[in-house]
């Protein structure tokens, strides 16, 4: 049966799977970029990403700085995402096409739940992150790299977990932090010799937030809490109660708490 | 050459409907009832893995009676339909309206053109901010679009059902007690026993977050009716 996009319904389509990415690729709406020059256009980016595990579950952080260049495009950018009710996601790299894989994330989530009436595996959906990045190889090798990070809580298993991921839609399952973004290695170093085991949830949230200060401080294109402009990273928490979000109201004290305790 | 028979557009119209009728009135009955609280969808259903209720978008959700495979097809097309425009434009741009037409227009098509119509008869329910902004479609074999109000029942014995719940309802009823009503209309209009394990529901929740559809589940279902 045929029809127009948004017409009568599409029943007899072959979709080989319950992909919401396949729906796209059979009408031939998948998002695509051609890069055609060699030469890299200088579009914003996001940097610095992290998460950690603490005895409930896992907090995931972003600054909220994107850079073209030399040039701060955006003071405001989200980075870390609820990717459903269970798991979050967060991204580094090209802030466009970044912010693209997360919507079409989420949907395929949700996509894939409503069609088939249960939900994706922790494990599944990592997979299936992967798969995703893997898709934008070409344009890696043009200099527009997306690199996520993932994390949810594995029922199953009883505790938070948290996956990496490389360029080449490598997936590594992390155990006890993860980052990633031009910062990374400045947060991770902080990590390293911040985290331990059976944090609390307090204490974990404030160490993410050090952390992207400790990458702010030494990486130009990472943005350190702004406490003039009320401008804090964002952070989520995914615990077996789910994913929550800390407000700005929450925020500010322990801003204030770790500002207040850097060397 | 032979000749087709000549067959009247009345003819053949009746001849199918009467067809696709028979296998609707067969259905096991859906009945779905607007209360504050959101859009209740209860049904029986003695199948634990074969649902006929089902989320389709943020606020809208879906039921539907006769052939399993042929309603289940027009849900995922549904969601389909709904998770693309969701996408390609904005959440709120998904609409129970135009979900409600896309089916008509299908039905309509499969009804005139395909070898046999489908079996099925559909329901498009949409909670709003208050009951007032809230919606249900029904949708006929024959893409046949109407709107109902309050309660909509699809399947075996509708009008007695209708009837019974559309006095059953009272205005503050809260799920548990239109579960009750929906239970027991369904029950006193059916011929043979329902067991507890036997029913179905699912309840889009008014003023939810987002996703507004949750499943009722047996246990919840059984709690209403026997506590």
């Amino acid at each position: 049966m045929t029809g127009t996009e948004f017409g009568p319904l599409r029943v007899g389509e072959t979709i080989p799977d319950s992909s919401f990415l396949s729906v796209l690729t059979h009408r031939g709406l998948q998002p695509r970029w051609e890069a055609g020059s060699s030469t890299r256009p200088e579009v914003p980016e996001a940097t610095t990403v992290l998460a950690l595990t603490w005895s409930d579950g896992v907090v995931m952080a972003g600054d909220r700085r994107a850079t073209a260049g030399n040039v701060i495009a955006h003071r405001r950018v989200r980075k870390v995402y609820a990717a459903d009710d269970h798991s979050a996601v967060a991204i580094s790299g090209t802030a466009g096409m970044a912010v693209e894989l997360i919507k079409l994330f989420q949907t395929e989530l949700e996509h894939y739940e409503k069609i088939e009436g249960t939900r994706l595996s922790l494990d599944g959906k990592a997979n299936y992150l992967a798969r995703m990045v893997r898709g934008n190889l070409t344009l890696a090798f043009q200099g527009l790299v997306v690199i996520p990070l993932f994390c949810g809580y594995d029922d199953a298993m009883g505790r938070g977990r948290l996956f990496t991921f490389d360029v080449v839609g490598g997936q590594y399952d992390e155990i006890h932090y993860a980052t990633t973004g031009s910062g990374g290695q400045e947060a991770r170093s902080f990590l390293k010799s911040a985290w331990r085991e059976d944090l609390d949830r307090q204490t974990a949230i404030e160490m993410a937030i050090e952390a992207l200060v400790a990458a702010a401080e030494e990486d130009a294109a990472t943005g350190g809490p702004d406490v003039r402009r009320r401008i804090y990273p964002n952070i989520l928490t995914v615990t077996t109660d789910g994913v929550a979000e800390l407000d700005d109201d929450a925020l500010a004290p322990l801003v204030d708490t770790v500002l207040g305790r850097r060397p | 050459m032979t000749m087709p028979f000549y067959v009247p557009p009345e003819q053949l119209v009746k001849d199918r409907a009467d067809f696709a009728r028979k296998g609707i009135s067969r259905g096991r009955p859906i009945a779905v009832l607007q209360i504050d609280d959101g859009v209740l969808m209860i049904g029986e259903n003695s199948s634990p893995s074969l649902r006929k209720i089902g989320e389709i978008y943020d606020r809208i959700a879906f039921a539907g009676v006769g052939r399993f495979n042929e309603f289940e097809t027009l849900r995922v097309a549904g969601v389909r339909y709904a998770d693309l425009k969701g996408f390609s434009y904005a959440r709120s741009d998904v609409t129970g309206r135009g979900l409600a037409n896309a089916y008509s227009q299908t039905l309509g098509q499969i009804f005139s053109h395909e070898v046999k119509p489908y079996e099925v008869d559909i329901i498009v329910a949409e909670v709003g901010a208050t009951r007032e902004d809230d919606s249900l479609f029904r949708i006929g074999f024959d893409g046949t679009l109407r709107t109902a109000e309050g309660v909509a029942v699809l399947g075996a014995e509708e009008d007695e059902i209708t009837e019974e719940l559309l006095g059953a309802r009272t205005d503050g009823m809260g799920l548990d007690n239109a579960i009750i009503a929906a239970c027991s209309a369904i029950r006193s209009a059916s011929d043979h026993d329902i067991g507890d394990a036997e029913w179905e529901a699912g309840f889009l929740e008014r003023g939810a977050d987002r996703r507004a559809f949750r499943r009722v589940s047996r246990d919840e279902i059984n709690a209403a009716r026997n506590g």
